[in-house]
């Protein structure tokens, strides 16, 4: 059973942006909202050299990783195009105009 | 046309005749002698021929024909005997008992027998419902008038076959596929036809306006009045038909009048045996109805929500049903449609989706000689629909990309001219491709450019696709024709072709030239007015195009355009120089070089408080502070506010820094103040944001000890003045700069420094460098716009310090004080142990 830790509501995150959140023991969290106010949360690392996909570009349902530019998709984490290599994903889901998260337990499982 | 002999109709008391007594098999019975339920039946045979008894109820007198085939026959190129399917052997030779010309009227699933119009009752053990489709009689006044029929079987084809034959004038009501066959083989057969059609283009469902247009010149090159957008009011006649009458008053004299307006599946023996109906009767993958035993094929089914008006789909249920009737479930999966039709002898074809919508990208050829229209609809960088007129030879494998979602990415640009040119022989050559299409082939369709017309003017000089749009237009308004004029250009030009603009990056088949032209010229605003007017192939663009975009507004609307913070690089969004480990550097502004104690004390500060690893000076002249966390910089740049520093904008597409050398203060060669003119050229320029990174020096001397030679704008001092120098590098491609020109004052220094730093934000490219600008336009470009041309540079200086007027506001300062915060805080942090 997944426990959910709830860490906000929309607005907390800018449109084609992204926050982190960070849980004692884990590592950092980038919850990402698009364009078309679909939330997404990945391990906040770039399956490439580590890049913090918090701080990347966001387009369509993907992110510039800030550092080399590779594309990550939000959904599966997966690295697009030619570049190959995969971030864990974390589930989220939204109740009552909040935003909620899977726990580590889970994230562990991901990972 | 003797094919009465090859089925005559059965007599009820002959009943028994074909069915051998002591037969033991599990009766199949069979509910319409057509093209699906005979298809069921070939396939069965074709797995465990000798599993059922098959027999075999047929409303129309006939084997089984090929009813695909009813329009050549109407058209006079076929006869009945040529379109048959099944003759009587096939029937015989496999033991199928065939009641043909005796429809069934009922069925008892209770007791598991069907009974026919003639009174025969035969019982199953599965029953297959194969009843086709009724044609859709649309309910005006004079509908039932003799002469007013429906385009469906062979007795339709006879009553236009014996109407034609005393000539006069035809309506057919409908301008789909079965329309125009039967307005097509009228005409043949001498009548004089008119078509009226609901829509505005004929077959829209298959086909999209430009196609449906060419299909109405082509008919009405042959003679048919086609009446688009038109609505029947009402059929009128004394006894049988005269006329049809329009809603508009028009009225059409006709002695025939062929409703085709489309077909409903023929339910009203399912519905009457109480099986589930929806539109059709309904089936699972195995074409099972809600009755275990009684299946159902064709045309006269609904699954999964669909019901199908071609035979493709009903082959591949035919399939699935043999299948599950020999044990081995396959199920049929909902097909994805294509229609490759002969549309009274012009080749059409349509498949997927042509609707367009977001994320839609199309691909469009006209070759207007030829009478070819071709339109590809690309999504995600697969094929997701195509339309084609006139050369229908690539449909199929349109179709199969469609279906198998290949990527088509790779081969976009040669898509359009067919596979082979696109997968053939390994050599992928567009340019071939561009060079076998006909002088009057259409290249631009938005401008009606044709291909003679665009090498007319390569020819006449224009080398880019730039002069090209300039001199014939093609290309130049929805940019979709660009890829033909880049290969016209090579076709014509060979190695002289000038690189034109690429398009800015996959989003848009626009330069950046056009772009920042269009920009100006529609007085855009926003980002998505943007994506919206030139459109834009991705919903929200990319991590090319968005930045570019963003600075483009920028430029064009200074004080008015509202930054926009998630098209910035993270660099410039969080006012500091990612680092490979996450961390942030921060380089403050030493102005020109120069610092004191304070600055210097308040550095050493900043290190100390927040633990900087490593603190460095920059080749620019100034102090780098390293490993600072995203949440400490407001923090740190607070501390660095205080002792008066400001952001250096190390991180930007914007003014670097100004170098200097310590010039006629000290040194013993310097001729003028190199270091007080540096110091001025930066507080003029500072905060500016310029299509790439913008570095200044002043050297005191020619010994040019600040390095002015390989930077952007560079001044080097002279005992009569200034030296202007524009358009170095000192990185990847080392370039030493052009000299500008040469000034007396310094004020004409700082003048000349303002326009042409405002030349070069106006007219380069996003993330082009002054040096590989420079090269592109020529020195002698600038000279004439910055030197020769005094009121020209004056307004270009006049529009840099008004845009400077917004841009010198600290960023460091706003953010320090609260803004954007959410950039620099985490959300709320959670403490969990972890298990
Ligand atoms: C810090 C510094 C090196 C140093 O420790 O001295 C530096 C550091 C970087 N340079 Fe540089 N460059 C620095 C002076 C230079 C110079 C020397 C100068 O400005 O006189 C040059 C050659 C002169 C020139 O630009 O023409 C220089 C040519 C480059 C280039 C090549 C540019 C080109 O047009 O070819 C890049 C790559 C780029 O911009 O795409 C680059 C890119 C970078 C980046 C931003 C790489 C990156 O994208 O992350 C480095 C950032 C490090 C950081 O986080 O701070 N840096 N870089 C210098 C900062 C100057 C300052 O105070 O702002
Ligand atoms: C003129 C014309 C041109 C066409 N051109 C094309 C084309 O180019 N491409 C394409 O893909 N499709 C075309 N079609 C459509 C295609 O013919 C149909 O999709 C196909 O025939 C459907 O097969 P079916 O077995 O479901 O129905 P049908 O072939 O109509 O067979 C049903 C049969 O059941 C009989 N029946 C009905 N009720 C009973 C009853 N109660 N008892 C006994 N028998 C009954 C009917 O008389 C009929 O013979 C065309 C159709 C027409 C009319
Ligand atoms: S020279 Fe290369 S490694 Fe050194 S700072 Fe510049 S970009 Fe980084
Ligand atoms: S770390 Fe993300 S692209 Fe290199």
């Amino acid at each position: 059973m997944t426990d959910w830790i709830d860490i906000g509501t929309l607005a907390d995150i800018p449109q084609r942006g992204a926050r982190t959140v960070q849980i004692t023991g884990e590592k950092e969290i980038a919850v990402f909202r698009t364009s078309d106010d679909k939330v997404f949360a990945l391990v906040n690392e770039c399956p490439h050299k580590k890049g913090p996909l918090s701080q990347g570009i966001v387009h369509g349902h993907s992110v510039a990783c800030p550092l080399h530019n590779w594309n990550i998709a939000l959904k599966t984490g997966e690295a697009q195009g030619n570049d190959e290599g995969c971030t864990p994903t974390i589930a989220v889901k939204e109740e009552g105009g909040r935003i909620l998260i899977a726990r580590p337990t889970a994230l562990k499982a991901a990972a | 046309m003797d094919f009465q002999n090859n089925a005559g109709p059965e007599t009820a008391n002959e009943e028994d005749i074909f069915v051998p007594s002591d037969d033991v098999r599990e009766h199949l019975v069979v509910v319409g002698n057509g093209m699906a339920g005979c298809r069921a039946i070939e396939e069965l045979l074709a797995r465990d021929a000798g599993r059922y008894r098959v027999t075999i109820f047929g409303a129309e007198p006939y084997v089984n024909y090929n009813r695909i085939m009813l329009s050549p026959v109407l058209a006079g190129e076929k006869s009945f005997d040529d379109i048959i399917i099944n003759s009587r052997e096939w029937y015989d030779d496999n033991q199928i008992e065939l009641i043909a010309g005796d429809p069934v009227t009922g069925i008892d699933r209770t007791a598991k027998t069907v009974t026919s119009q003639s009174g025969r009752t035969v019982g199953y053990d599965k029953l297959l419902i194969a009843t086709g489709s009724d044609p859709f009689i649309i309910p005006v006044p004079g509908k039932d008038l003799p002469g007013v029929i429906s385009f469906r079987d062979m007795k339709d084809v006879d009553t236009m076959l014996e109407a034609a034959g005393k000539g006069g004038n035809a309506v057919v009501i409908g301008g789909g596929l079965l329309g125009l066959e039967a307005a097509h083989g009228l005409t043949l057969r001498g009548m004089k036809v008119t078509v009226i059609h609901l829509m505005d283009t004929l077959m829209e469902r298959q086909l999209d306006e430009a196609a449906g247009w060419l299909l109405k010149t082509a008919l009405e090159g042959r003679g048919q009045t086609i009446l688009t957008g038109a609505n029947t009011e009402s059929i009128y006649g004394d006894g049988k038909v005269e006329g049809v009458r329009l809603k508009d008053g028009t009225e059409i004299p006709a002695s025939l009048v062929v409703m085709a307006v489309g077909i409903r599946p023929s339910t009203a023996l399912a519905r009457e045996a109480g099986l589930d109906v929806n539109r059709g009767i309904k089936v699972d993958d195995h074409m099972v109805t809600s009755d275990p035993d009684v299946l159902a094929v064709g045309e006269c089914v609904e699954h999964d929500g669909n019901v199908y008006g071609l035979v493709a789909p009903l082959w591949d249920m035919c399939r699935s049903l043999a299948d599950g009737l020999t044990d081995q479930h396959t199920g049929y999966k909902g097909p994805v449609t294509s229609t490759k039709l002969k549309v009274a002898g012009l080749d059409v074809f349509s498949a997927g989706d042509f609707s367009g919508g977001e994320g839609c990208e199309d691909i469009v050829l006209r070759d207007a000689s030829r009478g070819v229209y071709k339109r590809v609809v690309v999504k995600d960088d697969k094929v997701i629909g195509a339309v084609l007129y006139g050369d229908t030879a690539d449909g199929g494998w349109y179709f199969d990309l469609l279906k198998r979602e290949e990527d088509v990415g790779k081969i976009r640009d040669l898509l359009i001219f067919g596979q082979a040119f696109a997968s053939g022989g390994g050599a992928l050559d567009p340019k071939a491709a561009v060079a076998a299409l006909s002088d009057d082939a259409e290249i631009c369709g938005c401008n009606g450019v044709s291909k003679g017309q665009v090498v007319g003017c390569i020819e006449m000089g224009a080398c880019s696709l730039d002069a090209v749009r300039a001199t014939c237009k093609a290309s130049a308004s929805c940019g979709s024709c660009t890829g033909l004029v880049e290969n016209l250009l090579a076709v014509v030009l060979g190695d002289d072709v000038q690189s034109g603009p690429k398009t800015m990056c996959k989003c848009t088949s626009f330069g950046h030239d056009d772009v920042r032209r269009e920009i100006v010229a529609q007085n855009m605003r926003s980002i998505p007015e943007v994506m919206q007017k030139l459109h834009w192939s991705t919903p929200d663009g990319c991590s090319s195009c968005r930045p570019a975009l963003n600075y483009y507004l920028l430029c064009a609307l200074p004080g008015e355009y509202v930054d926009d913070q998630q098209s910035r690089f993270v660099n410039e969004r969080m006012h500091a120089n990612i680092q490979k480990d996450g961390t942030y550097s921060v380089v403050p502004r030493m102005w020109g070089g120069l610092t004191n104690p304070r600055e210097l004390r308040a550095i050493a500060d900043v290190v100390e408080k927040y633990d900087a690893p490593m603190v460095k000076v920059t080749g620019g002249q100034r102090l780098d502070i390293f490993g600072i966390k995203k949440e400490d910089l407001p923090a740190v740049w607070a501390d660095l506010n205080a002792a008066g520093m400001v952001s250096g904008h190390a991180y930007g597409k914007s003014l670097r820094t100004v170098k200097t050398c310590v010039g006629s203060e000290w040194c013993r060669f310097g001729t003028q103040d190199s270091t007080g003119l540096g110091v001025k050229t930066e507080r003029m320029t500072w905060g500016s944001w310029m299509p790439h990174k913008f570095k200044i020096a002043v050297s005191g001397c020619p010994r040019n000890c600040a390095e002015a030679t390989i930077k952007d704008f560079g001044v080097v001092c002279v005992d009569s003045g200034y030296e202007l120098h524009v358009g170095g590098n000192g990185g990847i491609h080392v370039r030493a700069t052009d000299l500008l020109c040469k000034v007396s004052t310094e004020q004409e220094a700082l003048d000349y420094c303002a326009a042409f730093t405002q030349l070069y934000r106006e007219e380069a490219r996003y993330l082009e460098r002054t040096a590989p600008w420079i090269e592109r336009v020529g020195v002698d470009y600038v000279k004439q716009r910055i030197v020769e041309d005094d009121a020209g540079r004056e307004a270009l200086r006049a529009r840099f310090l008004y845009s400077q007027s917004f841009s010198q506001e600290d960023p460091w300062a706003q953010r320090a004080a609260g803004a954007e915060s959410e950039l620099h805080q985490h959300l709320e942090p959670i403490a969990i142990a972890a298990e």
